[in-house]
């Protein structure tokens, strides 16, 4: 059995023999650096993508289907296209916010190759004949933003960014900024809005998309760190290399961060779309099964605003499309693993009350939907349940997210899937991602509530439904 | 328009089966009320950009992709669009979000003002679940915090639709209240040491849809069901804001804006809808009164009257003057013009105070309405005072314009205002040369950009290009310190700017009235000239009269026997508090006709008749557009106190005359057969336009001639005065209203900061101001609004009334600040 260990420096990050298209340089320890970067074919993309035209550039990126990274997985290329020609300037955001629960991958990009996101931008920049960035960072990452801080000094030092790139005409300011703490401004128009000074809240859209109208009014291209990572590589090996890699449908690698009770949680590189959620969990190359051979009892496949996957739905591959159709989604490719030991109504409870906590209180059924949520399952833990509470937890959720929520077939009731994505009374998802624990458990794992209230005792249950034995580093 | 033949016009939605024509851009929730289906809502204002916060106006809409629920306040409507306002899918959403918003709601309705008249009260009726499912502990909250001097917020109550938040961020730019916290511990608040001090903060106690923000003056004064009401106009400034006058009980209660589309937009000022405290005052006149040995002493109108006819009877002409008389209805105007000019013969009758412009220049020049000037795409050339602070409600309709309608604002000003922040061009000519700066900036338009009045021509040249669509000026006096000769010749340089209308700033409450019912020298009713003659009127003065500088001028040398204050206080508004002393004390018989004694009427009147106020008689008022609208009586006057237009009558009638004036409509049918421009201006139309009042335009008064005066240059050692009106002052009427008399900041000398050093002075110090005329004292402050070479004093305020450096007959004021 081949051991494969955490690289220290990368923490969380395991280097097995997938696909290297946006983590390749973490196993060196000065990754992070402009030297290191240089010396690994580092800006070796931008240089290339400078020698063509920007359509040219714009063109390969869609062809080479860069899918989203940050949660919705719309194509980059196609998305760069939805600017109004004409309105200048244009702004490219990066949404380095990432803390979607489970996701802890764009904080490494960031962390331990900043100069890979730099050069993604600057690409970006080019195609889209734009020259101001703005690198929105999330507030509790001081390394990642220390990094990029450095990395974007050296980068200016050297030519890379600023007037006159590589002696070309080319010319792009990149701002480093960073939120105050609030996983909604993860959303692309709160991060705009944060951005502009104001209180981090979604704008409606409809009508307007940031691509039309963004950042002070001007049409905004926001996108994922890990989305813009993958341009450096992309930009040097083409995209029919980037093709190979991955399904038909989601070309390309993508990084997964694991954790829960698996073997050995962390992220990983994968081949997306081909890897299934079964090699994922057991491979040896991945988490190597359950802890202490536990049964699986349930698990978050796309970070936690994905409706629940069961063990049935071990062999889909990791394919945003597919996983869609089963009634999740990829997202943020952030799954978080429940062993049988896991107290369902508890697990449910710790994801709502992330949201209730989160909502940003702009919009009623969110603000005032969400929390009551969390009391009645808090209650429902506290002895204090009510028969009708489950009924009136899902009707909650209806108020939330109206009509059938997504959720997963469950052959052992004859139930088929409902499609993601979810209708909503709100502004943005997030309300209507505090249903996904509720109507996933509440379907699969009624009993559980019932067994709560009526006869107001729970199951043995370990005291932090989502944390997993220590893991030895090193 | 032009728009295509056969081209649609509208916009066709299926709304509940049926179609309906709506208008291109229009908001689904207004489409459907217009058609009469009312989408509930709590966030959505249609004065306010739409947020889509609260979700209550979620309806079902198929917009070809099938029904899905959407915010009918923030989705135009589209061609071919299917609305289902009453499905079971809207129905659920609504009901949810009821129920939502209920869950953390106090439900204290039964002493909540806002119940009776509550949105959150009435849609749960008309579209919420029946009971509660919540069993959990309610959100708490600390009960009513003031967040102002007037404004009560109980966090409790508030269901966080952002209307007042804003209504302060967007059309007052006050952001002074704001969202904290989040997810369900989202509340409004103000930051500590910054309370809601807005000149404006009432609005939000209007437009908010539950009690959560409650106003000092009516709070548990009444029950919604005990209000009687009416529509009316707010009689505190010249913008004649409409509003709904609510009263119990014979008292008036509470004043709420009305959606005036050509005039307010239902915003009002906190002076316009508080200033009714004034009228319930305890120290309003409710009796004649009669100076005895020094003392005013009440008496009943016979003696009263018969004391007037005597100081009347047999005088001079020329020997009598009426001051004041914008506090009057139009149709009280009439009949006191008609007693002074046509019974008493004098043409020594004045409604402004020495602090307004000349006849000429408000009814001499092609005039706009406040429609006109924000019209989208046009230019305001602001020549005038700081509407922020003067006429409350114009300078929200003028920000909303240059923040969202693209009007391009220039102003012309003494000092920074209170639009300087959106202003395109803030220019700020030294005092006394604004008509400089006015004429380089018409020659800027034709090419030839010179420096002028102490601004830089490429300053001048960058606001001459700026200029786009039809100019309006707002025209108006930015300072008294400096004659009224100079706004008139700025004026003057402006007419000659292509399609340009003037838009009057003059504050008083129905002054535009006052000029048009004739109250001024050589001024008949109608807007026509002595010379025109008026065949309702037994005689005409055939020499024009004085003004009130003039009359004042004739009483300090004794040369005024009789001096009628009607509604006005010459002590504290007079622009020469010098003159104003002097005068009052040595005219003869000095009769005040009066709601509330001011320092004038306690100091110098002889004789005081009680007058009744604009919410106690029936009438109409004119605005700054010359808009007429109603002023209708809620409640019966104080004690004996009558409208003025009886009192004029009354005298008439002592002295043998009769005004043939029985009633404020008989008076109006004779000024609409005197007066040609007032033909329109029948009982009909009144009432058509009882929201929107009825506009009255043209005039026979010739445009205002060049006065040729020229502004001395200053010494080095002194500092230009610009004196300038804030929003609260020490007037009479503001300081009788129990929740604005402490609102004004005590009187202060502010200049620019770079002048401290030259002075050796520092922010703080108190300091003496010496000017030819007098002096006063007051403590400096620092800002960068105020031009270097000027002294920014407040007009009347608590302190030191800076009137006392003033000199009437000079163009300016210059004055000397030393240590204290
Ligand atoms: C509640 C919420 C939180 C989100 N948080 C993140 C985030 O932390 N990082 C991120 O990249 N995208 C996040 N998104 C998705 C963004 O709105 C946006 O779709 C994404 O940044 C687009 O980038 P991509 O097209 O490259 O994926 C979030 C969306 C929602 C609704
Ligand atoms: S759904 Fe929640 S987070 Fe999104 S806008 Fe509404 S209140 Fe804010
Ligand atoms: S205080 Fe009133 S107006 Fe302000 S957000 Fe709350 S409910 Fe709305
Ligand atoms: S009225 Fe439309 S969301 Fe509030």
């Amino acid at each position: 059995m081949p051991t494969y260990d955490y690289v220290p420096h990368a923490p969380g990050y395991v280097d097995n023999d997938g696909p290297k298209i946006v983590t390749s340089r973490f196993v060196h320890e000065d990754s992070h650096t402009l030297e290191r970067y240089e010396a690994t074919n580092g800006y070796e993309g931008l240089r290339r993508a400078l020698d063509r035209t920007p359509a040219d550039v714009h063109e390969e990126v869609r062809d080479a289907v860069v899918l989203g990274r940050g949660g919705a997985g719309f194509p980059a290329g196609v998305k760069w296209g939805f600017m109004p020609p004409g309105k200048f300037p244009y702004y490219l955001v990066v949404n380095g916010d990432e803390s979607e629960p489970g996701t802890y991958k764009d904080r490494l990009l960031m962390e331990r190759d900043p100069h890979q996101l730099i050069e993604g931008c600057l690409i970006t920049c080019y195609a889209l004949g734009l020259s101001q960035c703005f690198l929105y960072v999330r507030g509790e990452m001081p390394a990642a933003q220390e990094n990029l801080a450095q990395a974007l000094n050296e980068a200016y030092a050297k030519g890379y960014v600023g007037k006159n790139i590589m002696g070309t005409e080319f010319s792009v300011d990149i701002t480093l900024t960073w939120g105050a703490g609030a996983y909604i401004v993860g959303e692309e128009t709160a991060l705009i809005e944060s951005l502009e000074g104001n209180r981090g809240m979604p704008r409606l859209k409809p009508p307007f998309f940031p691509a039309a109208i963004g950042l002070y009014g001007q049409p905004t291209i926001v996108n994922n760190v890990e989305t813009l990572s993958n341009l450096p590589w992309l930009l040097v090996n083409g995209f029919e290399q980037y093709k190979a890699h991955g399904s038909e449908a989601s070309p390309g690698s993508r990084m997964v961060a694991v954790s829960g009770h698996v073997n050995r949680p962390g992220v990983y590189e994968i081949e997306q779309g081909v890897t299934t959620f079964r090699d994922l969990l057991y491979g040896d190359n991945f988490c190597r099964g359950i802890r202490n051979d536990n049964e699986l009892k349930m698990f978050v496949p796309g970070g936690g605003s994905a409706p629940w996957f069961f063990p049935e739905q071990l062999d889909l591959p990791l394919e945003g499309r597919t996983v869609g159709a089963e009634g999740s989604m990829l997202g943020s490719g952030a799954i978080m693993v429940m062993d049988e030991t896991t107290d369902a109504v508890k697990a449910a409870l710790r994801l709502v009350r992330f949201y209730a906590r989160e909502s940003c209180g702009k919009c009623t059924p969110c603000r005032e939907g969400t929390t009551w949520e969390e009391r009645i399952l808090q209650r429902i833990l506290d002895g204090e349940g009510r028969p009708s509470d489950i009924d009136k937890l899902l009707d909650i959720a209806d108020n939330i997210s109206p009509g059938p929520y997504p959720v997963a077939a469950d052959p052992s009731q004859g139930l088929d899937a409902v499609p993601f994505p979810p209708k909503q009374t709100t502004i943005c998802p997030l309300g209507p991602s505090s249903v996904a624990p509720i109507t996933s458990t509440i379907r699969r794992f009624r009993h559980e509530y019932e067994a709560k209230i009526t006869k107001r005792d729970s199951i043995p249950v370990m005291a932090a439904p989502m944390s997993s034995d220590p893991v030895e580093v090193g | 328009m032009t728009a295509v033949e056969n081209e649609k016009s509208t916009v066709t939605v299926t709304l509940n089966g049926v179609e309906i024509e709506a208008n291109p851009g229009e908001l689904l929730i207004d489409a459907a009320e217009r058609h009469g289906t009312y989408i509930p809502r709590f966030c959505y204002h249609s004065r306010m950009k739409s947020v889509g916060m609260c979700r209550m106006c979620l309806v079902e809409v198929d917009s070809g992709r099938g029904p899905a629920l959407q915010p009918s306040c923030m989705i135009p409507v589209g061609e071919g669009m299917t609305v289902d306002t009453e499905s079971e899918a809207t129905k659920k959403a609504q009901d949810g979000v009821l129920e939502f918003l209920l869950i953390n709601h106090p439900l204290d309705c039964p002493v909540c003002d806002k119940g009776g008249e509550c949105p959150l009260q009435d849609q749960t009726v008309a579209f919420g679940p029946g009971e509660s499912r919540f069993v959990e502990e309610k959100r708490h909250y600390e009960k009513p915090i003031p967040i102002s001097d007037t404004v009560y917020l109980d966090r409790e109550r508030c269901i966080l639709c952002d209307r007042c938040t804003r209504f302060a961020d967007d059309v007052a730019g006050d952001t002074l209240i704001h969202f904290m916290d989040r997810g369900n511990s989202t509340q409004v608040n103000t930051f500590p040491d910054e309370p809601f001090a807005s000149y404006f903060s009432g609005n939000t106690v209007q437009i908010c849809p539950v009690g959560a923000l409650t106003a000092k003056p009516y709070r548990f004064k009444a029950r919604p069901w005990d209000l009687e009401e009416t529509i009316s106009t707010a009689w505190i400034d010249s913008v004649g804001s409409r509003v709904t006058i609510q009263s119990s009980r014979n008292q008036v209660l509470r004043l709420l804006g009305v959606d005036a589309d050509s005039v307010n937009w239902g915003w009002l000022s906190d002076k316009e809808r508080f200033g009714f405290e004034a009228l319930n005052s305890e120290d309003r006149l409710t009796a004649p009164m009669v100076r005895v040995d020094g003392r005013l002493e009440a008496t009943g109108w016979a003696p009263a009257l018969a004391a007037a006819t005597d100081a009347l009877r047999d005088v001079d002409p020329a020997r009598i003057g009426v001051i004041g008389g914008a506090r009057l209805t139009n149709e009280s105007q009439y009949a006191w013009t008609k007693l002074a000019k046509g019974v008493l013969g004098t043409d020594n009758v004045d409604a402004q105070l020495g602090d307004g412009l000349p006849v000429e220049a408000v009814l001499g020049l092609p005039r706009a309405t406040i429609n006109q000037a924000c019209t989208p795409g046009r230019t305001v050339i602001l020549v005038g005072p700081d509407p922020k602070e003067d006429l409350g409600a114009l300078f929200l309709r003028l920000r909303h314009a240059v923040v969202n309608d693209g009007t391009t604002l220039i102003e012309l000003t003494p000092t920074r205002t209170g639009l300087s922040t959106i202003a395109a061009h803030s220019l700020h000519p030294k005092p006394g040369e604004v008509d400089l700066l006015a004429a380089a900036l018409v020659d800027a338009v034709s090419g030839d950009a010179h420096d002028a009045a102490g601004v830089p021509a490429n300053a001048i040249a960058a606001a001459a290009a700026s200029i786009s669509g039809p100019v309006t000026v707002v025209l108006g006096r930015a300072s008294v310190a400096e004659s009224a000769a100079v706004t008139v010749d700025a004026a003057i340089a402006l007419s000659q700017l292509e399609g340009v209308g003037f838009l009057s700033a003059l504050r008083r409450g129905n002054v535009h009235g006052a000029l048009d019912m004739g109250m001024a020298p050589g001024l008949l009713p109608g807007r026509v000239p002595l010379r025109a003659g008026c065949d309702a009127f037994d005689q005409v003065p055939t020499e024009v009269g004085m003004d009130t500088i003039a009359m004042l001028e004739a009483a300090a040398s004794g040369d005024l026997d009789v001096l009628v204050l009607l509604g006005s206080d010459p002590l504290s508004d007079v622009p020469d508090a010098d003159l104003a002393e002097r005068g009052l004390a040595g005219a003869g018989t000095v009769i005040a006709v009066e709601m509330l004694p001011n320092a004038s009427t306690l100091t110098h009147a002889d004789l005081v008749l009680p007058a009744a106020a604009p919410t106690e008689v029936d009438g109409t008022f004119t605005n700054l557009e010359g808009r007429v609208s109603v002023a209708e009586q809620k409640v019966t006057p104080p004690g004996t106190a009558r409208a003025d237009w009886m009192i004029a009558a009354e005298l008439a009638l002592r002295l043998g005359a009769d005004l043939g004036v029985e009633s404020p409509e008989s008076i109006r049918a004779e000024i609409a057969v005197v007066s040609p421009v007032h033909a329109k201006l029948t009982e009909t139309a009144l009432a058509d336009g009882r929201v929107e009042g009825v506009l009255i335009s043209g005039s026979s008064i010739e445009a205002p001639t060049a006065s040729g005066s020229t502004t001395p240059a200053n010494d080095a050692y002194s500092l230009r005065l610009v004196a300038a009106r804030r929003m609260y002052d020490n007037g009479t009427m503001l300081q009788a209203s129990a929740s604005s008399a402490g609102l004004a900041a005590s009187v202060k000398v502010t200049l620019n900061p770079t002048d401290f050093e030259k002075l050796g002075l520092d922010a703080g110090t108190v300091v003496k101001v010496i000017s030819g005329r007098g002096e006063l004292m007051a403590p400096l402050a620092a800002d960068f609004g105020v031009p270097a070479g000027s002294a920014m004093i407040p007009t009347n305020a608590p302190g030191s009334n800076v009137n006392t450096l003033i000199d009437a007959s000079a163009s300016v004021t210059d004055v000397r600040v030393e240590r204290a």
